[in-house]
């Protein structure tokens, strides 16, 4: 069993060996300017050197809190509003058309009129993110809801479940899995979404970190930036799949 | 064990008929259908597939209301699904998100059940022991095989007890050893449990070995072709099959039945249902 886990855990590393000697191959063998790719070792040098100095854990705390309370936000309100949209035909055709609207508007295009209404503080950059993630959760939750078979409704009903019972015996169940996706979607989208929601006037944060360093053309800070937002949402993606192979073990599954 | 004039009335269809709108113009999926089950039958329906026979049961199980007549079950008209009138669907509906125990016990912690923990826990281990199920009690139905889910299916719906059982072809997508396995099982559980049931299916053999009377329908809409008693008592083994009275009247309804397949290809009016 041990062992497994180790050779799995190696088995992951290669990619990762692959693009860093990829990175490196690319730097030495000249055909971009040296300057414009900063190795490797150097990306990590300027790593401890933020850590240590420039207190980058400020900048991953701001970010992974903005992140995190945005999707959370997003997707307290996305699941009632999917679940009543999968739910109630009559609701889906009343609002589809607007939830499309407003999805399909990139969140970075609304930053203009979110400093107008809502400043250039905390708040704007939660409404950015909630934005996104509401928009992305509400499309997997109304989706995966409507597809819901009404056979498991018909079975409880046979057996004397009244509707309480059936809401809260055989929906909730079988909404689980949706609300889970959506949370996913919705996280890979607010990270997406946080350099956008951080250009505006942003002290701290990765998407600022990286924001001013493109200013004064600091290569290997943007390097560590983008490293640390992908560190972070591999991280948020592996603990949220933990607690959805826990939750969903009854879900039949191609790979296990 | 047939309808004798001593045992109550559980079911009766009194001239029933539903009738669908279609943009086509009104479709008669079932069509002026009267006939009694009484307390301790095993009713057969046989058809052509897509004839109605299933819209029958449904209207018995609640899930549709006729469009004439009346569907009364204990005297009163059927008005929603209830947990007197125990169903095995067809794509058994085992809850995927339940352990086999928890499967059998689902009927059992509703509240119109009301049923003690203490009893439930016994109850849950007479049907698992029962269905062959208990080494099984605490794994997801994605673990179970067909035979075993449809084994499952049917332990839920007794576990809460049903004076009567619709089953809408339970056994129609097992294997032909598995199939009759089932068969087995439901008629060594029958005469320990006593149910009155109603069983919709195409398979003449089964018809025969399982029901003490069959009702064949003719093609869509569904109309009483002829009801036929079946000479054989319970308990039943497979031996009977061999009998020249099962076969007599196996080529007896099979050419009824094939009857109504031919018209029902001559209908040539193909309709897809929402149900």
């Amino acid at each position: 069993m041990k062992q497994s886990v180790a050779r799995r855990f190696l088995l992951g590393l290669v990619p990762w060996a692959g693009v860093i000697a990829f990175w490196y191959a690319v730097r030495l063998s000249g055909l971009v300017n040296a300057s414009l790719v900063p190795a490797p070792h150097q990306v990590a040098k300027k790593f401890v050197d933020l850590l240590l100095h420039e207190g980058l854990l400020i900048d991953i705390y701001a970010s992974t809190r903005r992140v995190f309370l945005g999707v959370t936000l997003g997707i307290l309100v996305a699941v009632p509003v999917g679940f009543l949209l999968g739910w109630y035909r009559p609701a889906r055709t009343f609002a589809d058309p607007m939830i499309n609207f407003f999805r399909a508007l990139p969140p970075i295009a609304l930053i203009p009129l979110v400093i107008v209404y809502f400043g250039i503080d905390e708040v704007a950059k939660l409404v950015i993110l909630f934005y996104a993630s509401f928009f992305s959760g509400v499309i997997v939750m109304y989706e995966g809801v409507s597809q819901i078979t009404p056979l498991y409704i018909r079975v409880a009903k046979t057996l004397g479940a009244s509707e309480f019972e059936i809401f809260r015996k055989v929906i909730i169940p079988l909404t689980v899995p949706h609300i889970l996706t959506a949370l996913r979607v919705a996280l890979g989208v607010a990270w997406a979404t946080l350099v956008a929601s951080e250009l505006i006037a942003a002290q701290r944060g990765l998407g600022a970190m990286i924001q001013n360093a493109s200013t004064y053309f600091l290569l290997d800070v943007i390097y560590v930036g983008i490293i640390c937002i992908g560190v972070i949402a591999l991280i948020m993606d592996l603990i949220l799949r933990k607690i959805s192979a826990r939750l969903l073990a009854w879900q039949e599954r191609v790979v296990t | 064990m047939s309808g004798s004039a001593k045992t109550a009335k559980r079911v009766q269809f009194d001239h029933v008929s539903l009738t669908f709108g279609t943009p086509k113009g009104p479709l008669n999926v079932v069509e002026d259908v009267t006939y009694d089950i009484h307390d301790g039958d095993f009713i057969a329906v046989i058809g052509p597939s897509g004839c109605g026979k299933t819209t029958m049961m449904s209207m018995l199980a609640g899930f549709q209301q006729p469009t004439a007549g009346r569907v009364l079950f204990d005297g009163k008209p059927v008005s929603g699904p209830g947990p007197e009138r125990g169903v095995i669907f067809q794509e058994y509906g085992v809850f995927p998100w339940l352990t086999v125990k928890q499967n059998i016990a689902f009927g059992l912690q509703l509240k119109a059940n009301h049923v003690e923990a203490k009893a439930r826990e016994e109850i849950c281990q007479h049907y698992l022991d029962l269905m062959g199920l208990s080494d099984f009690a605490n794994s997801y139905p994605k673990h179970l095989s067909g035979g075993m889910r449809q084994r499952l299916a049917i332990a839920r719906a007794y576990a809460v007890k049903p004076q009567f059982l619709l089953m809408d072809e339970p056994f129609g997508a097992l294997d032909a050893q598995t199939r009759a396995n089932m068969q087995n099982l439901l008629l060594r559980v029958l005469s320990s449990e006593g149910k009155t049931v109603m069983l919709i299916t195409h398979s003449v053999e089964e018809a025969i070995y399982l029901a003490s009377r069959i009702v064949v329908v003719t093609a869509r809409p569904a109309r009483i072709k002829e009801i036929i008693d079946v000479p054989f008592a319970y308990p039943r083994d497979e031996s009977i099959q061999e009998r020249g009275e099962f076969g007599a009247l196996r080529s007896h309804i099979r050419e009824l039945v094939m009857n109504e397949y031919r018209a029902q290809q001559a209908q040539m009016r193909p309709v897809s249902f929402s149900e």
